[in-house]
């Protein structure tokens, strides 16, 4: 009986840990479990402090996330998005960071386009807009240069 | 003052020897889990010890962990406007720091302590070399599988403390002061970050080996009968507080 | 047999064996004698292979255990089993368990014969089967001497070490050790090994007494020569005079 009951309780706290770390990595970590969607890339010359995991909308609506970031050859950023299977991206989209309020989070905004021509799963977005630095448009303010 | 120097250096060097010591009971303890026999129900019973009996304290800290970080960052927030940052400001909070210092903390004085005073008293009334003697390695039999259950059941705490903590946020931040339930999780949803979770993964996976590893070493080392079990008791639960919170500065400053 | 050779042990710079010269006779049981500090269970755990000399050897059959490392020194320690003072069962385990370690860790035997042979020891030991589901903090001193010396006789030794055996235990009880002692050497004739002060007690079992004082062995022979020994630190230890030199 003892012996039963050790393995219960364990079997019990283990699965009761696992869950909650799964919950913690796949729904709050974003951890595709089943890689769902395709990619694209974009250039930006900033994105000051936008994080891998971040979100990509279109109007306002969650379509995909930041996969990864690198430095490309040309010291420019360069971002991988995952975004939803049956998104069409036309090649004269503008893929923008922006911020939500003054203080919150950094996200990928995706003006979708209309050409005719679409971008291929692990094609690049051309157009893009950096972050706006706020310090930066107050720094200027104040030293009379806008 | 020549004295004093002399004092200074001795206190050192005792110092440097007790970590280089410790680092070898680390690494023969953990490399004896790679040989036979590998005794799965004595590794099932520590994870009994050292998690399941956490948990109950574990669980209270969390919630009101949880609770407390709503209530201090909802009227803070609010000052900005910004109830909306609720969610993220409380799951960024657990997830990186709260969780998994609270959790190794709560651990070490729950289970280390335990842990420690059952070796020490194996060691003062001799049950070790009586294993010894029976051609069992102690370090296998005792120290081992406690290690590699704190490897495992740490992680699972901090997870068990994070959830448990964000709902404990829910209930002041949603049910209380009317945060919409919405906001609270996409907005948690939105601004924690796959390096978030890895990082608390990380620091608990550190802190529970740090806080067995301490409580293990003590114990072994126990000296002078039962006021020496209790002041090895004493120091594991001081000594790991201290090296779970220099730990913490150490990885934060690596996964920030 | 058991050959100890020029021993010699300190702890922090202070000496506690001196060079240590001793022979346990095959089958035979040897009682060190000494002072309480004296550094008798030191001796002990070298023989055992706790602690590591200084200097010296110490030889089982020939064989210096002082050197011998991994699967051979488990080997060896295969042949013997000892009688820790406080009993050392583990706290954790049940008197069933505590009596099965050794056959569960050294043996392949099936569970029905290992509770067998429990049953059998138990038996030996005048304890009743009902005594196997308690703890050892439900058992007296007693008590726990002779589960331990149930676990130390499963083992089959060929040698056997007896940690002060008798300490802090009651006449009756001391005199049932004892009989319990004599009677298993009797039934298995394994050479053994006795650290005891408990004297003229300990006469009784002894077939050689060896005497330690100050990290060395003073005085050697069977217990009626020990007795009548001309040394005068022998005859004040046995005859337990007043130590001014202590007090």
């Amino acid at each position: 009986m003892k012996k039963g009951n050790l393995e219960l309780v364990v079997g019990v706290f283990v699965l009761t840990g696992l869950a909650c770390l799964a919950y913690l990595a796949i729904h709050l970590g974003k951890l595709e479990v089943f890689g769902s969607g395709y990619h694209v890339t974009a250039e930006f010359d900033n994105i000051s402090g936008l994080k891998s995991g971040a979100a990509v909308e279109v109007a306002g609506v969650e379509v995909g996330r930041v996969e990864s970031i690198q430095i490309s050859s040309g010291d420019r950023a360069r971002l991988v998005l995952r975004l939803e299977p049956g998104l069409k991206i036309h090649d004269d989209a503008i893929a923008s960071i922006r911020t939500k309020g003054i203080i919150g989070d950094k996200f990928v905004k995706l003006s979708p386009g209309n050409s005719d021509k679409l971008i291929p799963p692990g094609g690049k977005i051309r157009d893009t807009e950096s972050a706006v630095e706020w310090e930066e448009l107050i720094s200027k303010y104040i030293h009379g240069k806008v | 003052m020549d004295n004093l120097l002399r004092l200074w250096g001795r206190w050192v060097l005792s110092l440097v020897q007790d970590a280089g010591r410790m680092i070898l009971f680390l690494f023969e303890g953990l490399g004896l889990a790679f040989v036979p026999p590998f005794r799965g129900r004595r590794f099932l019973q520590e994870i009994q010890l050292i998690g399941v009996k956490s948990c109950l304290i574990v669980l209270l800290t969390a919630a009101f962990t949880g609770m407390v970080l709503a209530l201090q960052g909802y009227y803070t927030l609010r000052k900005y406007g910004s109830e909306g940052a609720l969610g993220s400001a409380v799951a960024l909070s657990l997830i990186r720091e709260m969780g998994p210092v609270l959790t190794a903390l709560m651990v070490s004085a729950r289970a280390g302590s335990a842990v420690t005073a059952e070796i020490g008293i194996m060691r003062i009334t001799e049950q070790l070399d009586a294993l010894d003697t029976m051609a069992v390695n102690p370090m296998q039999y005792v120290v081992m599988p406690k290690l590699i259950a704190g490897l495992v059941a740490v992680p699972l705490l901090t997870a068990i403390f994070d959830v448990t903590g964000i709902l404990g946020g829910y209930l002041i931040g949603v049910v209380l002061l009317g945060v919409s339930s919405g906001t609270y999780f996409s907005g948690m949803v939105q601004s924690v970050v796959p390096l978030d979770i890895n990082g608390g993964i990380v620091k608990s996976l550190v802190f529970g080996l740090t806080i067995i590893l301490v409580a293990c070493y003590k114990g072994y080392y126990t000296e002078h009968g039962a006021e020496g079990v209790s002041r090895a008791t004493n120091q594991t639960v001081v000594l790991s507080a201290i090296l779970v919170l220099a730990w913490d500065y150490v990885l934060t400053s690596f996964f920030m | 047999m058991i050959q100890i050779i020029d021993l010699v042990k300190s702890f922090n710079g202070q000496v506690v064996l001196d060079g240590i010269n001793l022979e346990m006779p095959q089958g035979k049981i040897t009682v060190v004698i000494g002072k309480s500090g004296v550094g008798k269970s030191v001796l002990l755990k070298h023989i055992v292979g706790l602690l590591k000399p200084n200097s010296g050897k110490v030889l089982i059959d020939g064989v210096d255990i002082t050197f011998l490392t991994g699967r051979k020194l488990q080997e060896m320690k295969k042949r013997f089993a000892v009688l820790f003072q406080g009993g050392a069962l583990f706290d954790s385990l049940n008197v069933f368990e505590n009596i099965a370690f050794p056959l569960r860790e050294k043996t392949r035997l099936s569970e029905a014969e290992i509770k067998r042979r429990i049953l059998e020891r138990l038996e030996q030991m005048n304890l009743s089967p009902e005594v196997g589901y308690k703890f050892p903090d439900q058992l007296s001193g007693g008590m726990k001497k002779r589960v331990a010396l149930a676990r130390a006789m499963i083992q089959e030794p060929e040698i056997m070490f007896f940690d002060e055996p008798v300490t802090g235990l009651d006449p009756p009880m001391t005199n049932t050790v004892f009989h319990l002692i004599t009677k298993t050497h009797q039934e298995s004739g394994y050479t053994a090994l006795v650290v005891s002060h408990d004297i003229p007690d300990v006469f009784q079992v002894a077939d050689y007494v060896a005497m330690l004082h100050q990290g060395r062995i003073i005085a050697y022979g069977t217990p009626e020569e020990i007795q009548h020994h001309a040394d005068p630190i022998v005859q004040s230890f046995i005859h337990g005079e007043v130590d001014f030199l202590e007090a």
